[in-house]
């Protein structure tokens, strides 16, 4: 039977032989993750009347939400989390220093392809972008797999993106899956798996392939996913030396549909306050106003945004108005920028350069905004409230969008610096 | 089952249910005490015992935070009514025993304040200031299993060695 690689995966997870779109499947867990945040509600599973966890080395535990603790309520919660990570003997613990849980997994090596994998965050579809099956759940079905490792799916249909064409500079993988966000809506894939295919994605580095995974659950994605291939490869080597399966979808399975984009003739995308699909081209939002510039986040926090900004900002100051906050998303990757002296380009033109951590993304943590303040951000969601006061205004953009804005004191077009 | 309506419109996402500098709390009744802060600072205070939420599509969108169902549930909303519902949020729900009943069609046809009654034996939701009636979309037998035992966590201690067992 032709299946889809979303099928497929959740065909062996669940020891099936086949299963099509709509089944609801059992499927034993390969990597379960939570974090600060939502660790705490999640380990709810002793209530079912249970003492250890199933499987300990297939647990990861990540601290990146309010790192270091902001509150004594975080630093409770912190608490919290490292006696049950010394209970449960849970080896695979990335403590305040290391980074944000979605880059911190495949950097680490704890995301491999034909998995299943199942995070206490929203964006755990990430990691589709190595050919694994991650997708968020809740405390309580949290509470389920640490008590028996496995969870039940309804097997979903598929959204094949076949994106084509060759980007034009200064247009990254973030507009991309901006306007793909703005054409199907916030809700145009409830239930779905996204899958990115093309020659487009195929030329995508992982990092980039990550940003169009993640941004999967903002149009509703149950998971967001692109084939294996000598890239996904290359990206292993080193990090983990677990054997894997890469599942591709066969040419003639039945997916939902198939939405074409070619992207030459692309502007910068911007995605305007309070949703993730009210999308405008740049040219539209130019000259809007802002008070400050976010770049990082699990999104748009990796080596090659900071070199795409540090590029726009070196030599330059950014505009007074502006507080700037560069966030890297994970200790690997503050480390290469300072190596490759990015951070001092950024501390030069009058950044703040701040732990790897969510920084103000869920405006749970540091660089919050006020009453009537407005953030552009590299991050994913602008809804009301997210980065501060429910009466502040979020924008969301690429990191060279961010950079050429940080620069001006307003929204600006970077293919105009 | 019959309820006072509060009324929203689409999108409602899980950061302006329970936005995030709240999600240091555990406790459901202070999660119940912020809930709806972003749409509504004094909805925690206005909101009664056995009143019901009605939206419109995409309720719970964003993020997995099981908060925002405890929140609700916390105030005492009964069921939350919408065309539509994210997915994560949809499962969070169910496993906490918060009702949520998705019915087609309701836009423009509930009001603010209205009372409603739900019968989800029937199938059938019934404005009582309007007199019309809408249907319910089934859920899953799975789910209603799950519901009908008290949530996840009920449903787990009562199958456990059958689903360990697989
Ligand atoms: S960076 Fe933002 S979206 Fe990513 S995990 Fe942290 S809070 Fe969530």
């Amino acid at each position: 039977m032709a299946m889809t690689m979303a099928e497929k995966i959740l065909v062996k997870a669940s020891g099936n032989k086949e299963a099509e779109a709509g089944e609801i499947i059992m499927a034993n867990i390969d990597i379960a993750m939570t974090h600060d945040l939502t660790g705490p509600l999640s380990v709810e599973y002793y209530k079912i009347g249970i003492k250890k966890v199933w499987d300990p080395e297939k647990i990861v535990i990540v601290f990146d939400h309010q790192v270091p603790a902001d509150s004594i309520d975080a630093a409770n919660n912190h608490m919290f989390m490292r006696k049950f990570v010394t209970e449960q003997g849970i080896n695979n613990f990335y403590d305040i220093r290391e980074g944000v849980c979605h880059q911190v997994l495949p950097e680490k090596g704890h995301i491999i392809p034909g998995e299943v994998v199942v995070g206490t965050d929203s964006h755990t579809c990430t990691h589709g972008a190595l050919g694994a099956f991650a997708t968020g759940i809740g405390s309580t079905d949290m509470a389920m797999v640490f008590a028996t490792g496995k969870l039940w799916f309804k097997v979903p249909e598929t959204i094949k993106f076949d994106i084509t064409g060759k980007l034009p500079d200064n247009v990254f993988a973030k507009d991309v899956v901006l306007n793909i966000i703005g054409n199907i809506g916030a809700d145009g894939a409830t239930y779905k798996a996204c899958e990115f295919r093309g020659e487009t994605t195929r030329n995508m580095s992982i990092s980039d392939r990550m940003v169009l995974c993640n941004m999967a659950i903002e149009m509703g994605g149950k998971t967001g996913l692109v084939e294996p291939d000598e890239k996904t490869i290359n990206y292993l080597k080193g990090r983990s030396t677990k054997p894997y399966e890469t599942m591709k979808t066969d040419n003639n399975a039945s997916s939902l549909e198939t939405i074409h984009i070619n992207v030459n003739q692309l502007e910068p995308q911007i995605a305007c306050p309070h949703n993730v699909d009210n999308v405008k081209p740049v040219s539209e939002v130019e000259g809007t106003y802002i008070d400050q510039v976010f770049l990082g986040s699990c999104t748009n926090g990796r080596l090659n945004d900071l070199r795409v900004a540090a590029k726009i900002l070196k030599g330059k100051d950014i505009s007074k108005n502006i507080r700037m906050l560069v966030i890297p998303a994970s200790r690997e990757i503050y480390t290469k920028a300072m190596d490759e002296g990015l951070l001092r380009i950024f501390i030069d033109s009058g950044a703040l350069v701040c732990n790897p951590c969510c920084g103000p993304c869920l405006g749970g943590h540091i660089g919050l905004v006020g009453p009537g303040e407005v953030s552009l951000s590299t991050s994913n969601r602008n809804f009301k409230g997210r980065q501060g006061s429910s009466d502040a205004e979020v924008y969301l953009s690429s990191a060279a969008v961010a950079a050429a804005s940080a620069i001006k004191g307003k929204i600006t077009d970077p293919r105009t610096i | 089952m019959k309820g006072k309506v509060w009324k929203f419109g689409d999108d409602i996402d899980t950061d302006i249910i329970i936005p995030g500098r709240y999600l240091v709390l555990r406790d459901e009744k202070e999660l119940a005490a912020c809930v709806m802060e972003g749409y509504d600072p004094e909805f925690a205070k206005k909101v009664k015992k056995g009143d019901i939420m009605v939206a419109g599509k995409n309720f719970g969108c964003g993020s997995s935070r099981e908060h925002a169902p405890i929140a609700i549930k916390g105030a005492g909303i009964f069921a939350v009514v919408a065309e539509s519902f994210a997915r994560i949020f949809y499962r969070n729900s169910i496993n906490i025993g918060l009702p949520l009943i998705e019915a087609k069609n309701i836009e423009g046809h509930i009001s603010q304040g209205d009372i409603i009654e739900i019968n989800i034996d029937k199938g059938i939701l019934k404005d009582l200031d309007t007199n019309e009636e809408f249907e319910i979309q089934p859920l899953p037998d799975f789910m209603l299993e799950i519901m009908k035992e008290g949530g996840l966590i009920n449903y787990l201690k009562n199958h456990l060695q059958e689903i360990k067992e697989g």
